[in-house]
């Protein structure tokens, strides 16, 4: 099992908190069912790491597990320790809430506030969190922008958010979860339910995003994969709870992977 | 070889239905009913059979027999999809009837009744049996809307908050709490007004608008937070997602993105809510008395409403006083209907 961060030339192995989003021992369970064992990744700042694997390999649960959304779902049970700059999300001390206000997320469904206009769905986050800004005009634009949607919004911000096109929409929860400014985001499928056009804004997006932020990204599209990660982190499960095969760059997965089944899965022999 | 497509002369095309039933099928079905009506009505007037129940009864019988005759030929299929169509049918508007006469009759004896006066003036200096140009309703019409006012304003919060409790908090209590509100909305009225009374009016020593205000709201809270509860469950998992990941906590969550997105169906509560109770009669009786003078004091003595109007003019029997009982049940009618139809208009929003 490759550690991400050996292979990368940005983390400082040295130093001895790990600046960024890791997993140590990470478990999940869904009441008795075991879903996901001992997975331990590293994601470095301002790099894309994709989830890949196939249906029911854990990978959503994971995601879930590092902004501390599993806890909603009722009989929901973690073990190991997920760490933000060195801090153990899940210590007693540290509110869940600031957690999520850290390591944003972007659902598979686009998911806006069908009651708030587009304008106020930017700014929700930032009024839910109860954060002080001045300024809100130039929030609005900069999430937008940086969401790749000002242009075809900026002349009706007051219309409901409902109103978008489903790819639209998905950008907009994009730049609603910038406007609380997340070290983390965390992104689930977030193009399963869009176009191809509206795809490839998206994942234009992504890279913008990662100049600043570290992006986490589930996808079952192998070339989505290798266009937007820098690097890839391949579960698998054998009707028993998921796990980690290999992590690693994105080029090695996909050229030169060291598991036999990594590199029959990308290659598309199945899943 | 290679298959080519000719394009064809355009030629004017009219929109058709061909799946409907043709007019002539349906002038032929219509007149046979109508057949069928007048036959049952000689009969009626002719044979010992008679009434209204007898030529309902006579005519049900003939479309049946009819059902049967036109369908002879087709096959036994078509013979029974006839008939049951007929029974089907006639149960509808077996069920129409006493609707359409209660209707009728509150319209009718109501409207014929209403003065001018009825809704400018009370009854103090008025007896019972004056002539309708004198007295009026207008203090029980403000009794009825403060009492409910009052009502709804108590109830409203209570009852979304227990809806909260039961949708967004789901707490320890929650299954008590959905039990009592369940079993409360089974409680007779008479008993919210004993319980006010025992309470609140003992210990006052007075009947008021706000004692039946409290009586009211033991029998509204039930209804709000019951549909309360229905509507925030159609708030989908997905809005909360989001509103958590984006670093709320839950009580911003809750007031902030599900409240609003079912803002709608919080006002059909309120609006159902207020239909239910704005008839009540028994419960006043022991709460808010009646009285004959305008008043807006909730506080300030018994005070008159609309259903203890009804209900005193009704006992007093005279001729003109029954036409007042009368003419406050169309007032009441309208008055529900108004707020069903708000209702019904708020709660179509929702669905978009």
């Amino acid at each position: 099992m490759t550690d991400i961060s050996s292979t990368s030339g940005t983390a400082t192995a040295e130093a001895p908190v790990f600046a960024g989003l890791e997993t140590r021992g990470a478990h999940a369970w869904f009441g008795k069912h075991h879903a996901l064992a001992d997975i331990s990744l590293k994601f470095p700042v301002c790099t894309v790491t994709g989830l890949i694997g196939p249906s029911g390999c854990g990978k959503s649960t994971f995601i879930r597990l590092l902004n501390r959304m599993h806890e909603f779902i009722p009989g929901a049970a973690m073990a190991g320790e997920v760490l933000h700059n060195g801090r153990d999300v899940y210590d007693p001390s540290v509110d869940a809430a600031d957690v999520r206000l850290k390591i944003g997320m972007v659902f598979q469904k686009p998911n806006p506030f069908p009651a708030m206009t587009i304008r106020e769905n930017v700014l929700s986050g930032i009024k839910l969190a109860h954060l002080k800004r001045a300024n809100h005009d130039d929030i609005v634009e900069t999430c937008l922008t940086r969401a790749g949607l000002w242009k075809e919004v900026k002349d009706r911000l007051g219309a409901s958010g409902g109103s978008l096109s489903g790819g639209q929409q998905q950008r907009l929860c994009i730049a609603r979860s910038l406007a609380v400014e997340p070290e983390v985001l965390l992104m689930d499928e977030p193009c399963s339910a869009l176009d191809p056009g509206s795809t490839l804004r998206i994942e234009e997006t992504i890279k913008e995003l990662a100049e600043k932020i570290t992006v986490v990204i589930v996808t079952h599209n192998m070339q989505q994969a290798s266009r937007v990660s820098d690097f890839c982190a391949f579960f698998l499960t054998d009707g028993g709870p998921g796990y980690l095969v290999e992590a690693d760059s994105t080029r090695k997965i996909f050229t030169n992977p060291t598991d036999p089944r990594t590199a029959d899965y990308v290659q598309g022999k199945f899943g | 070889m290679t298959a080519t497509i000719t394009p064809t002369s355009p030629t004017p095309v009219e929109p058709q239905t061909p799946w409907s039933t043709s007019r002539t099928s349906r002038v032929r079905s219509l007149s046979i009913l109508l057949t069928a009506a007048i036959v049952a009505a000689i009969v009626v007037l002719f044979t010992g059979v008679a009434g209204i129940d007898g030529w309902a009864v006579t005519f049900f019988g003939l479309s049946l027999v009819i059902a049967v005759a036109r369908t002879a030929k087709i096959g036994p299929k078509e013979r029974k999809d006839a008939l049951m169509r007929v029974v089907i049918t006639s149960a509808a508007v077996a069920a129409f009837v006493p609707w359409v006469s209660i209707f009728g009759a509150v319209i009718f004896r109501g409207y014929s009744g209403a003065r001018i006066n009825y809704f400018t003036q009370d009854m103090r200096t008025t007896v019972p049996d004056d002539f309708l140009e004198y007295g009026g309703a207008l203090h029980a019409i403000v009794g009825s809307l403060l009492m409910v006012a009052i009502a709804t304003v108590i109830t409203l919060p209570l009852g979304i908050l227990s809806g909260i409790y039961l949708t967004e908090v789901r707490g320890r209590l929650t299954f008590l709490v959905r039990f009592v509100v369940q079993s409360m909305s089974g409680v007779p009225s008479i008993v919210a007004g004993l319980f006010i009374y025992t309470t609140y009016v003992y210990s006052t020593q007075s009947f008021s608008a706000l004692a039946g205000s409290l009586a009211l709201a033991v029998l509204m809270l039930p209804t709000v937070a019951r549909t309360a509860e229905e509507v925030l469950k159609l708030v989908p998992e997905d809005l909360r997602s989001a509103g958590y990941a984006l670093g709320a906590r839950q009580w911003r969550t809750a007031l902030m993105v599900v409240i609003p997105t079912v803002r709608s169906g919080l006002t059909t509560a309120a609006i159902l809510g207020v239909a239910r109770v704005i008839g009540e009669t028994a419960p006043l009786l022991l709460t808010s008395l009646s009285n004959t003078t305008l008043r807006f004091n909730p506080v300030d003595g018994p005070i008159a409403s609309l259903p203890t109007y009804i209900f005193g003019y009704l006992q007093i029997g005279t001729e003109f006083a029954i036409a007042r009982a009368w003419t406050g049940s169309l007032v009441l009618l309208v008055i529900v209907l108004f707020l069903f139809t708000l209702a019904r208009r708020f709660g179509g929003k929702d669905k978009r």
